[in-house]
């Protein structure tokens, strides 16, 4: 939210990001442009607007590339739920592998390395949980009749996703919607990172429109994926303002959306995440069957 | 053919007062001065049964308060205590089951044989299930140290009264909550004698409070800023203003509500089982039920036969007293019900499909609505889409598998489904692709207090039953 | 080859029987409360209904003889009782049977072919069989070969009833399926067809000689079967429940069940019987009961 407000000026970046040792006086440095990350895509807003962040210009998302991005999510998705558990937990790594690799350019952005490293473990954590939490969440119930009945945990579907400021935030809410197979539409708050972040997943066997990307100022995409419905859950957890989050919350209701609400906004999500931001985002589907012969 | 001579249960097992009051920190009290009264009727004779206290802001303020100051004690009471409560409730509900069963079928219309063996065992059972889970919580998966939310505002529909009063009571009290219940207007008087079980168990005065009254009661309820929790059963559309309503209040919130589940029904299937699941599907309690299989979705290669068995199985439906032990089809809750799907299958009957139902004599008093079926149904039908909470049921055929699955999750509503097939991998492909909570498989309209039940999508979020249950009450 | 492949087919092409829900249904059906005028229409019904049998060693002419005067007049205090359908005896014992109910309308039922194992050569079966129709049985009870059934040789046992058939002559073939030794509810359905194409009349559940007779899900399954045949066939088969149904509330239960499953062709005596022998005065007592209002005893009963 916050570099969305500052960006919004249009100012002109105090300095521009440091990639190369201005050493050589000849060499003008390259600038890259931010683009949204809808369908395993890097596309351009489809309203051709951009902003500046910090001296880079940055795809600014239209409610129309949230739709778009929903497009995708559900597309991917059935794909993704259907992947067996164990390669999902090795996509998961693979991500955390390709996020080692490239730790210096989130630090170039500015992410403390600590950070970085935080979030490079949290998807380790979190690659572990995608062949254990049916059995942690899920079970056999011992109903008083002849019957075998088993409740197993299954993906809520489209997650729409207001991301909080910091990047291990963005990390620990994308990581526990993905790893149980729930595609998601990300508002991020750090443009940069966040499409770096996009670049890493793309390049770590991530199918395209699993995690969608879109960068920009999340009040105004925000209404237009609470009220969307083929959304079916709502993660506030990068909301700020409460009276947003409130009328959220309440757009959200119109398909009764699942809404996680705004965490506490000191959390720094260096703790335990626990089971509840994966539990939340799973429907419990219990199914009986007769035994006999 | 063989007659059957009337088997009338003996209403006078149980008695009814002339008139209620709100059941508020232990007492039964009249409503204040912005509370009133309105009669509660027998649907299968529209005879009054009682006259009942509707509960305005000012008693809600006061059964709110009584929670809140019950809360504090009840929560700190070490976990083996609660049970004890919990386990002397259900104890007394099996000891007077069969008061319970008669006052149920009375108010809400339902036959006694589903009361008797249905309605009253899971009722027992469902608080069994939760008094054990008392002192447990911190083995329940919910952290070290799972605590309360507080005061819960419960919400109850009128389908199966004292059963969804089970559901919510049981898992909130067992983890510490207090409670204030709202029974549907028109089936108030089982939660009033759960009321007095209360009493007679000498659970502590506040834990439990009863309050009647119309969807306004209701309201001002779920409302009420001193209200941490909101639990309620019913329709999608009241699902939907609740939602709103809670928005930005910080109150956790659980909701159950509509239905459309498909009973899918392949060729394979055990035919004359599956019948019998399609029959129980609808037809139980009127169909007055939110995970009725109200969509029978046949495979197009054995679509005669199943018609035809199903058919014939329903000519042997017998419809009338609901206090007769032999009833299969008791009432219809209420005239507005009543209406509801008259307005439905009107519109069912304009837009195409073929209506039958068997040869069936209407008693001229009270609500009644014979079995029916329309066939020719497709996914466009109004009849295919809502939600009719009746004895109607709409039949649509598939020809292959990924046709049904398409088919059955082609709706807002996500709560359950039923698959009928002899077939073990295809049983388990198809539940595996439905997108409902409960998937009955070669069954149907099963409940046990271990399973978790509730819905995908708008048929609402959060669980009931069974381990999954506790987490609606755990903050 | 072909047939063996045929009949397999046939058979194994039937819709299958889901345990649960059959059970499910047989309890629900069981829950019927059948009170006052009603019952007594049942009962009398049921008695009609009576094969009274005696298959005992120990049987002698004397022991029969008293049997069948109980077959014609149950109640000799009570002239408004019916006569019940039919005595069941081993063939040595048709003779003396045949004496006493001969005109009376009662029918004559004898167990052939090696009761109750079966385990004998067909034309020992086929013997037996002549023997008991030759000595006044106008009714048949012959077992299946269930091992013959249980390993798939489903031609043998559909040729053995035919042959029995045709040795019957004029005389009802019922034919036991033993139920309790087929242990599955498709094994029932699947024995049900096979008899039935075969030219059983009847259909019966069990001999009463091991430990699971007959159960109301099973008479259940087989009354589905016999309805479906018809169906398909347009011949109708009789259903006879046999062994364990001792009270005259186990009786209205099977008599619902028929009444709410293949209805009123069947509620006769000449399409459903009870292999019963204490059954009868259990629903003397009853009858009774509800003609007189108090409670009867046992000792007013007679016990052959």
């Amino acid at each position: 939210m916050k570099a969305a407000d500052t960006a919004w000026r249009h100012t002109l970046a105090k300095k521009p990001p440091v990639v190369t040792a201005p050493a050589a006086p000849t060499r003008l440095g390259v600038r890259k442009t931010y683009k949204l990350f809808i369908g395993g895509k890097f596309p351009r807003s489809e309203s051709g607007r951009t902003y500046l962040v910090n001296g880079d210009n940055v795809a600014l998302a239209s409610r129309k590339d949230a739709r778009d991005a929903v497009v995708a999510a559900r597309a991917a998705q059935p794909k993704w739920a259907g992947a067996t558990a164990y390669n999902r937990g090795q996509v998961l790594y693979r991500i955390a592998e390709m996020l080692e690799s490239r730790r210096d350019e989130f630090a170039a952005q500015g992410v403390p390395v600590a950070e970085v490293e935080a979030a490079v473990d949290r998807w380790v954590w979190y690659a572990g949980w995608a062949d254990k939490i049916a059995q942690v969440h899920g079970g056999a119930n011992p109903v008083a009749g002849p019957f075998f009945n088993i409740s197993a945990p299954e993906p809520t579907g489209v997650v729409a996703v207001v991301a909080p400021a910091s990047f291990l935030g963005l990390v620990s809410v994308i990581a526990p919607a993905i790893v149980t197979g729930n595609t998601v539409v990300v508002l991020a708050a750090g443009p940069q990172a966040a499409v770096t972040l996009a670049e890493v997943l793309a390049t770590s066997d991530v199918p395209g429109g699993v995690v969608n990307i879109l960068t920009g100022n999340a009040a105004e995409t925000a209404p237009w994926l609470a009220s969307h419905d083929d959304v079916n859950a709502i993660d506030l957890a990068g909301v700020t303002d409460l009276d947003l989050a409130t009328e959220l919350e309440r757009a959200a209701a119109g398909n009764l959306k699942r809404v996680l609400r705004p965490g506490d906004p000191e959390n720094d999500f260096a703790g335990d995440p626990g089971l509840k931001p994966m539990v939340a985002l799973l429907e419990t589907k219990t199914v009986w069957h007769p035994k006999g012969f | 053919m063989f007659e059957y001579a009337p088997a009338p249960e003996s209403r006078s097992v149980v008695d009814i007062a002339p008139s209620y009051g709100l059941f508020i920190n232990g007492t039964f009290e009249a409503p204040g001065s912005t509370g009133g009264v309105f009669k509660t009727v027998n649907p299968a004779t529209e005879e009054v049964l009682a006259e009942v206290s509707a509960a305005g802001p000012e008693d809600v303020d006061r059964a709110v308060a009584a929670a809140r100051s019950a809360f504090g004690p009840w929560s700190a009471l070490p976990g083996a205590e609660r049970a004890k409560y919990l386990f002397r409730i259900a104890r007394i509900i099996q000891e007077r089951s069969r008061e319970l069963a008669v006052l149920e079928s009375l108010d809400n219309g339902k036959p006694i044989k589903e009361s008797r063996d249905v309605d009253l065992p899971l009722v027992a059972a469902h608080f069994f299930y939760y008094a054990g889970w008392a002192d447990k919580l911190e083995y329940a998966g919910f952290g070290e140290n799972p605590r309360p939310i507080g005061v819960a505002a419960q919400v109850i529909p009128w389908n199966f009264p004292l059963l969804m009063l089970a559901w919510k009571i049981a898992p909130a009290l067992a983890t510490g909550n207090t409670v204030v219940l709202k029974p549907a207007e028109t089936t108030p008087l089982s939660a009033l004698f759960f009321a007095d079980i209360c009493r007679q168990a000498d659970l502590p005065p506040g834990v439990v409070n009863i309050i009647t009254g119309a969807g306004e009661t209701g309201r001002t309820l779920v409302e009420h800023p001193g209200v941490d929790k909101v639990a309620f059963t019913g329709s999608t559309e009241v699902g939907r203003q609740i939602a709103r309503s809670v928005a930005g209040t910080g109150k956790r919130l659980t909701l159950e509500l509509g239905g459309k589940a498909a009973n899918i029904v392949f060729d394979d299937a055990p035919i004359d089982q599956a019948v019998e699941g399609i029959v129980n599907g609808i037809f139980f309690n009127q169909g007055h039920v939110c995970c009725a299989g109200s969509r029978l979705l046949v495979q197009e290669s054995a679509y005669d036969e199943v018609m035809e068995s199903l058919k014939r199985r329903m000519a042997t439906l017998r419809l009338g007293d609901p206090l007769d032990k032999n009833t299969d089809i008791g009432a219809i809750n209420s005239a507005e019900q009543l209406e509801r799907i008259r307005v439905l299958t009107d519109a069912g009957s304009q837009e195409g499909p073929e209506r039958w139902s068997p040869p069936c004599e209407l008693p001229a008093q009270g609500f009644w609505f014979a079995p029916t079926i329309f066939t020719g149904v497709t996914q466009a039908h109004r009849i295919a889409r809502e939600e009719i909470f009746g004895p109607v049921l709409s039949v649509l055929t598939f020809r292959t598998p990924a046709e049904a699955i398409e088919k059955a999750n082609n709706t807002p509503y996500g709560l359950s489904a039923g698959i009928w097939s002899e077939k073990g991998s295809l049983i388990l492909a198809v539940a595996d692709k439905l997108r409902a909570g409960v998937i009955w498989a070669n069954t149907f309209n099963k409940f046990d207090p271990t399973s978790p039940f509730g819905g995908y999508k708008e048929s609402g979020y959060g669980r009931e039953g069974g381990r999954h249950g506790l987490e609606a009450y755990l903050g | 080859m072909t047939a063996t492949l045929d009949l397999r087919a046939s058979l194994h092409g039937l819709p299958g029987v889901d345990k649960v829900g059959v059970e499910a249904r047989a309890a629900a059906l069981a829950t019927r409360s059948v009170k006052t005028t009603a019952k007594a229409a049942a009962i009398d019904l049921a008695i009609r209904m009576v094969d009274l049998t005696t298959l005992e060693g120990a049987d002698t002419p004397g022991k029969v003889r008293a049997l069948a005067a109980k077959a014609l007049r149950p109640d000799p205090a009570d002239s408004s009782c019916p006569h019940v359908g039919a005595v069941c005896v081993y063939p040595a014992m048709v003779p003396y049977v045949a004496e006493v109910l001969a005109g009376s309308g009662v029918h004559l039922a004898s167990v052939a072919t090696a009761f109750p194992s079966g385990q004998a050569p067909l034309d020992v079966k086929l013997a037996d069989t002549r023997d008991a129709v030759a000595a006044g049985a106008d009714e048949i009870d012959m077992v299946i070969s269930r091992g013959a059934f249980l390993a798939g040789r489903y031609d043998h046992v559909f040729e053995e009833i035919v042959a029995v058939k045709q040795a019957c002559g004029d005389a009802h073939l019922k034919v036991i399926l033993e139920t309790g030794e087929l242990a599955t509810y498709d094994n029932v359905r699947r024995a049900s067809w096979l008899a039935m194409l075969a030219g059983a009349d009847f259909i019966k559940t069990s001999t009463g000689k091991v430990p699971v007779a007959a159960t109301l899900p099973v008479t259940l399954v087989m009354l589905e079967a016999v309805r479906d045949f018809r169906a398909r066939t347009g011949r109708q088969v009789g259903v006879k429940p046999a062994g364990g149904i001792k009270t005259t509330k186990d009786a209205i239960k099977y008599l619902v069940m028929i009444n709410e499953t293949v209805g009123d062709d069947w509620l006769d005596p000449a399409w459903f019987r009870f292999g019963a022998s204490s059954l009868l005065n259990d629903l003397l007592m009853q009858r009774t009961k509800l003609t007189t209002g108090h409670y009867a005893g046992p000792d007013y009963f007679t016990l052959d």
